[in-house]
């Protein structure tokens, strides 16, 4: 039985923003099914009343006081941008989308 | 509900309207960078290696955060959940360098509540909460070929990891008047416990319109599209009312809305088509390995109600029934935190100062609704930034309640009272506004006035009882309004009689 079709594949690559070749694919989906072939395997477990595990650790999120820092220098910031404007970072032009 | 502005589709459909309003928190650092939080600084100049997702970083929840969080939960009485998560929403765009948004998904840090809101001449509604959650800004793409040619964007992450709260509203409004009196109720609230300044202007109070149209009389909601990001009140109305004409061609046509983002176009008051909506699968949510669970003590929650400042409906019938205040009146002077507490300052200080008790609380109002929104109006100035203190007013309402300045005089020194400041004592000497109260001037005027006003005096004495108003005007003016308007009427009616 296939867990997963070389559709979801390929939607999965697009997404990811993945070019993947025929083989690559063909390749991704055969590891993809024994993925969800070993996770099938727990679902055979009883969970009922277990609480979902969100995180392995049991720990309460660590915090910071709210005390701004000095930022960062602009000019170390963009040191590593292939391009910059100013103290802007230049990319590819966006097209026809707003940020969410 | 009877909508104010008629459409021709609303004998056909009912509007169902639901919004996701994003609101920046008030904190002096990011959510999970020490970067701080500004506005309007030059690009890229308020950031942080956690903000640019620089290799072997981690985030780190800002503490304040959760008070605010709380806070909210508390105003609108939801559920605030004991054990929240955060989760990556997955999405690739170039203001979000890790490639994900930290965001809450299954388990939000606020479960339920509701808003009131009144729309004038209609009973008072609620709007439920689905949620809000806790989530990081994006940062800006500019789209600006002057600046960066026609082939590129420009990207400041200044903005990046800002502290949001994303709340979610039921889809329980049914006109763009209702979601405008949500929206204002809304923002009123957190401006009021101070946990958003909700500054629109810079982008800290933003809204997102789901809109549906369903057929009179049915129940199944209608496909809903989205409008993303309009930004101010009377944007978010015309959006909603543009896209509900949309859809209802659509409809009449036989059609089928599809479900999308739209983009409002406030120059030509329609909505477009943006992009077709990617499911919420496509985001890929999972719980964020870097971060343990929100755990809330009950304990925590009670400390931060012990310190819940009043909420503007807890206000409202609190001034209605403290000052015998009228609803529609307690609505306007609790319709900001400031107005509001500068009212009660001017009350408490007339009454320190012995103003009689019964009039009090309606001298003050007179003042405040009518004579300072108005300058503060004509002036263009908000009451924050105006120098008139409380105690000012007070001493002027005193002045007059025991009759050294009449109602014109206080009237003529009150705009430079709101606008310069000072004190009404002062200004009323040294324009030499204090009332005549020395009965031999009065009656001095008076007697001069009857001699002048024959005709005025003969048909009072028939029986014209307006006469003695103009009799009244004629005293007043040969004192320079300074008389005590009483103690001429009771003078002129003495002697004519």
């Amino acid at each position: 039985m296939s867990r997963i079709s070389r559709q979801e594949v390929d939607q999965i690559a697009q997404l990811a923003r993945l070019s993947l070749s025929d083989d690559e694919a063909a390749a991704m989906e055969r590891d993809l099914e024994r993925i969800l072939e070993y996770v099938a395997a727990l679902e055979t477990l009883d969970t009922e009343g277990v609480e979902p595990t969100a995180h392995a650790l049991q720990l309460a999120t660590p915090v910071r006081p709210d005390e701004a820092c000095e930022p960062m220098d602009p000019e170390l910031a963009l040191s590593n941008a292939p391009e910059a404007a100013g103290t802007a970072f230049v990319v590819p032009k966006v097209i026809d989308e707003e940020g969410r | 509900m009877s909508p104010a502005r008629d459409f021709e589709w609303q004998d056909r459909y009912e509007a169902v309207i639901g919004l996701e309003v994003h609101t920046h928190l008030a904190t002096e650092s990011k959510l999970f960078s020490p970067a701080p939080v500004r506005y309007g600084d030059a690009p890229n100049h308020a950031v942080h290696p956690i903000d640019l997702a620089l290799p072997g970083v981690l985030p780190m929840l800002n503490d304040r955060v959760i008070d605010l969080a709380i806070r909210f939960g508390l105003a609108v009485r939801g559920e605030v959940n004991p054990r929240s998560i955060f989760a990556r929403k997955n999405y690739f765009y170039p203001d979000l360098p890790k490639g994900y948004q930290i965001s809450q998904f299954e388990d939000p840090v606020i479960i339920g509540g509701s808003v009131q809101i009144a729309l004038e001449g209609s009973e008072p509604r609620t709007i439920h909460l689905t949620r809000a959650h806790l989530e990081e800004d994006a940062g800006k793409s500019i789209h600006d070929p002057a600046l960066a040619g026609s082939d590129a964007s420009l990207v400041d992450l200044n903005r990046a990891g800002v502290p949001l709260l994303e709340i979610v509203s039921e889809p329980e409004m049914h006109s763009s008047e209702e979601a405008g009196a949500y929206l204002r109720a809304l923002r009123s609230i957190l401006r009021y416990i101070g946990v958003s300044h909700g500054d629109m202007e810079k982008g800290q109070f933003r809204c997102d319109a789901n809109v549906s149209l369903r057929r009179i009389g049915t129940q199944q909601l209608g496909t809903r599209t989205e409008c993303k990001n309009v930004n101010s009140f009377a944007n978010v109305e015309a959006a909603i009312d543009a896209e509900c004409v949309r859809q209802a061609e659509v409809l009449d046509d036989g059609g089928d809305v599809v479900q999308a983002t739209m983009a409002f176009d406030p120059a030509t008051g329609r909505t477009r088509v943006l992009r077709l909506k990617e499911n919420s699968d496509d985001y890929r949510y999972f719980p964020d390995p870097d971060l343990v669970p929100l755990v809330i003590a009950a304990e925590r929650i009670e400390a931060v109600r012990r310190k819940m400042p009043e909420l503007p409906d807890e206000k409202h019938a609190r001034f209605q029934a403290d000052f015998a205040l009228s609803a529609h009146d307690a609505g306007i002077l609790t319709g900001s935190r400031e107005l509001g507490d500068f009212f009660e300052a001017v009350v408490v200080a007339c009454e320190a100062m012995g103003t009689d008790a019964a009039t009090r609380a309606k001298a003050v109002s007179n003042w405040v609704l009518r004579d300072l929104l108005r300058i503060l109006k004509e002036r263009d100035l908000e009451l924050e930034d105006a120098p008139i203190e409380p105690q000012a007013l007070a001493s002027l309402i005193c002045l007059v309640d025991a009759g050294r300045l009449t109602v014109k005089s206080a009237q003529q020194i009150f705009p430079d009272l709101v606008c310069e400041g000072g004190d009404p004592v002062q200004m009323m000497t040294a324009q030499g506004l204090e009332a005549v109260s020395d009965s031999g001037v009065i009656e001095d005027a008076v007697a001069r006035v009857i001699e002048a006003n024959p005709d005025a005096v003969a048909s009072f004495r028939e029986g014209d009882q307006k006469s003695i108003n103009f009799l009244m005007g004629q005293v007043m003016k040969r004192t320079q309004g300074k008389a005590n308007p009483g103690q001429v009427r009771e003078l002129l009616i003495q002697k004519l009689s």
